[in-house]
């Protein structure tokens, strides 16, 4: 990060254009009620477009009161992003060249060399009559056209210094010279015409419709016969230690587990090899133990709910109706049954429910099924959950 | 090669109509409604079995990030498309903002309802101006059409609003893409809580590539186990590559991935200026990951596995090829300065360990250093890495050990030129 600092000398005041206000407030529109906040860096950028091409720090204040927020997080905002210019650029011309590696090995160095005699020796400096500046810019995202420059909306591309010099004397001219490749290149095609995508059949529309086929040889139903069925609890076969992926360590974080992981961390600060370590041991263990677990301490489970009537699952919060329904094909009917759950009868339920690790104690189910098997409801339909 | 018909980028370069009219011609949005009905989770496991990874860098997989989204919660639940593609190399997401924006949108449209999300936000990085418009008016075009919007031909309420960056590579970190959308500074967040429990305004939010958005829709009209046969195992798919640097013709394609990096150079790009003789090193998949010397690249396919196991990583697939006459002192000095640029300044380690390793740098591309430095540089490098919120740390530590590692005896050679010259001019 470098240092930016507003200009000295500004503005007594900025006001938008009714064009820009009106556009403002659509932009504004776009993002929840309460949450206008995230509309500062649109309105920043129009700002400095109104403003010549920089952001005067009128216009931060002014952007900040039509969105509720303090000046200096405005501020903040302003000097963090490198694209709000704080002090005055080029009134014709502000060149923007990409200086990082993939532009420098095709010669971006030559580049910054013109805008260094043509202009100024120093970035971000008006030249003697006010109508261009320059900077070195961090990658622009043109990798396969470099080397680039971007003035104003547009890139030019694929260039020399003699181009980059037509250029610039085609803005200080009044002429904007045409965008883009300045060697005929399409886009970022090979210079010599695509080596790809040139089978005629892609465009000819038979391509429309051709997916259906796949669904009718499988009669519509492709993938339920590799699904396993939640219903055969007791042959489940234990899970293997396999190598943790890092995805399991996310969800395993996700779930709330975090409490056990310092928990065997002992405390310690720890680096970040160490803690995936212990995060893939925890996970290994886990499932072990719960495989073991598998066998063991099944809860109690039922053939069909008593009196044919299964007690309001979803009253559960974190139990969707989904769910309701995979666990009542389990035999899972009531909320004393799981009211009664030991821990070993928790790593059971987490080993037949694959991702579910965790849930049933960050949830609470325990804790909410025996309030609701006492005869307690919730105010809300969907589960009221406990605090803590 | 992969086949043409088998490429789900079609109008990469733009030579096509970009409308909707001509997207739907080419097969975008096409039975987008017979998968919806088919259900969020018949979606989701079609996209996990395809074994897709996320295409921005990390290669996460992207059916398995859908599936962490909760699946009831009284707040609603957002898809924030990172369009802030800004690492060094990079250039395909513009070239699906600006050619294929409808494959997005579609995507989108699969993705958040896999998710149980009415609302996206398309962040595109603030340098992407006519990019951002051309897909402005793509998503306007599915409004008009009732692709998207309430009440829309799908079922399923779905708002897409382009939102916009204003320079600052940090915030593609998904986090840092967060606190700017709500906007504030692009600072990483500390995770957990992870975005799937607590995103963008405290909701669940789910951060993808607009390559991974993008593939969806074909993925699940030609089939999960049309795309898992491509590629790889665990390296499935096709892939836009780009190439940058010193080839004869640097290019934007789509690609098998798994592609020997040769095969790619030479039937793409007509091969190394100069020749495969000519070649010192390739960064393979954007300044963040570690260079491989010639002989590696010689032989290595592209893909996330084969890459990490030299060390280095697919990343974007960015490829930067550097010939004989590059100074890798300069480029990777180069590279060090834009993630000296770069850092957000949060982690200590990260704001004043990528200043120094820049200074350093500058001075051993002069040979201006001891060799012993050599050393302390690469000692400073793995204090940086690891010891940061974000990868951004990791991501300025690695260019400077795949430097150390690979070319150690150029920088010693600089140095000894440099102090014969100087002891030189001191015994004169």
């Amino acid at each position: 990060m470098g240092v930016r600092r507003l200009n000295p000398v500004q503005p007594a005041q900025f006001a938008f254009t009714p064009e820009n206000l009106a556009w403002a407030s659509e932009v504004i529109a776009k993002y929840p009620e309460g949450k206008q906040a995230s509309a500062i860096i649109p309105l920043l950028w129009r700002a400095q477009e109104q403003a010549g091409g920089w952001l005067p720090e009128p216009a931060i204040r002014l952007v900040c009161d039509m969105l509720g927020m303090a000046h200096i997080r405005g501020l903040e905002v302003a000097t963090f992003y490198t694209m709000f210019q704080l002090s005055p650029v080029g009134t014709k011309l502000h060149v923007q060249v990409c200086g990082t590696t993939p532009c420098m090995l095709r010669g971006s160095r030559d580049l910054i060399a013109v805008c260094k005699s043509r202009i100024d020796e120093h970035a971000h400096t008006l030249n003697a009559d006010g109508t261009a500046s320059w900077e070195e810019v961090e990658c622009i995202g043109v990798c396969a056209n470099a080397p680039v420059v971007q003035i104003g909306k547009d890139t030019y591309e694929d260039l020399t210094p003699e181009q980059l010099n037509k250029i610039i004397d085609g803005f200080i001219a009044g002429k904007q010279p045409k965008a883009g490749s300045q060697i005929g290149r399409v886009a970022s095609c090979p210079v010599s015409g695509p080596t790809t995508l040139t089978d005629p059949a892609l465009y000819d529309g038979s391509t429309i419709g051709a997916w259906k086929k796949r669904f009718e040889e499988t009669s519509g139903a492709p993938d339920k016969a590799n699904e396993t069925s939640p219903a055969s609890p007791g042959g489940a076969a234990a899970p293997k230690p396999a190598p943790v992926h890092p995805a399991a360590l996310t969800a395993m974080a996700n779930a709330g587990l975090v409490k056990e992981l310092e928990e065997r961390s002992g405390g310690k600060a720890l680096s970040a090899g160490e803690l995936d370590k212990i995060k893939a041991d925890m996970i290994r263990d886990r499932a072990i133990a719960g495989a073991a677990a598998s066998r063991s301490v099944e809860p109690e489970l039922l053939k069909a709910p008593r009196g044919g009537k299964a007690d309001d699952f979803t009253l559960i919060s974190g139990i969707t109706a989904d769910l309701r329904d995979k666990l009542g094909a389990m035999g899972i009917w009531h909320f004393d049954q799981i009211a009664k759950w030991t821990p070993q009868n928790v790593a059971w339920f987490e080993v037949q429910f694959d991702g579910f690790m965790g849930r049933v104690t960050r949830d609470k189910w325990i804790e909410q099924a025996q309030k609701l098997a006492s005869g307690s409801r919730p105010e809300s339909k969907a589960g009221k959950r406990p605090k803590g | 090669m992969l086949h043409d018909r088998d490429r789900i980028f079609r109008n990469i370069y733009g030579l096509h109509d970009v409308s909707l009219k001509g997207a739907m011609s080419r097969g975008v949005w096409d039975g987008t409604k017979f998968f919806i009905d088919k259900g969020h989770d018949y979606i989701i496991d079609e996209v996990k079995k395809s074994g897709l990874r996320g295409r921005g860098g990390a290669g996460f997989p992207t059916g398995l990030k859908w599936s962490f989204m909760p699946k009831a919660d009284v707040r609603p639940s957002y898809l924030v498309i990172n369009a802030d593609e800004s690492e060094p190399g990079s250039c395909k997401d513009r070239e699906i903002l600006r050619h294929d924006a409808h494959l997005m949108i579609e995507g989108a449209l699969l993705a958040s309802f896999a998710m149980r999300a009415h609302t996206c936000y398309v962040y595109v990085r603030g340098e992407y101006i006519r990019e951002r418009e051309a897909l402005q008016r793509a998503i306007d075009e599915a409004y008009d059409a009732k692709l998207i919007g309430k009440n829309n031909v799908h079922g399923w309420d779905f708002d897409i609003f382009v939102h916009h960056g204003a320079g600052a590579y940090i915030c593609g970190e998904e986090t840092a893409m967060l606190e700017s959308l709500e906007g504030k500074k692009g600072q990483p967040r500390l995770k957990p809580p992870f975005p799937a429990n607590v995103g963008l305004y405290g909701a669940p939010t789910t951060i993808n590539n607009v390559e991974s958005i993008a593939v969806a829709g074909e993925i699940l009209r030609r089939g999960s186990a049309w795309f898992a046969a491509l590629g790889k195992p665990n390296n499935t798919g096709t892939k836009l590559f780009q190439i940058s640097g010193h080839v004869e013709r640097p290019c934007v394609v789509e690609e098998e991935m798994g592609i020997p990096l040769k095969e790619l150079i030479d039937r793409h790009c007509g091969g190394i200026r100069g020749g495969w003789d000519n070649l010192l090193a390739v960064i393979p998949g954007g300044s963040s990951v570690r260079c491989i010397t010639a002989e590696q690249a010689e032989a290595v396919t592209m893909d996330f596995d084969a890459l990490g196991k030299l060390g280095s990583g697919l990343g974007t697939a960015a490829v930067i090829v550097m010939d004989k006459s590059t100074d890798i002192i300069g480029a990777i000095r180069r590279i060090a300065y834009f993630y000296k640029h770069e850092s957000c300044g949060q982690c200590t380690p990260c704001r004043e360990g990528t200043g120094w390793m820049w200074r350093v740098l500058e001075r051993m591309e002069r040979g201006e250093a001891e060799k012993r430095e050599i050393d302390l540089l690469f000692d400073v490098t793995k204090q940086v890495e690891g010891h940061t919120i974000c990868a951004l740390g990791d991501a300025a530590a690695w260019p400077v050990q795949g430097l150390i590692n690979n070319f150690r005896s150029v920088i010693e050679a600089r140095i000894d030129d440099y102090q014969a010259k100087h002891s030189r001019m001191a015994a004169e």
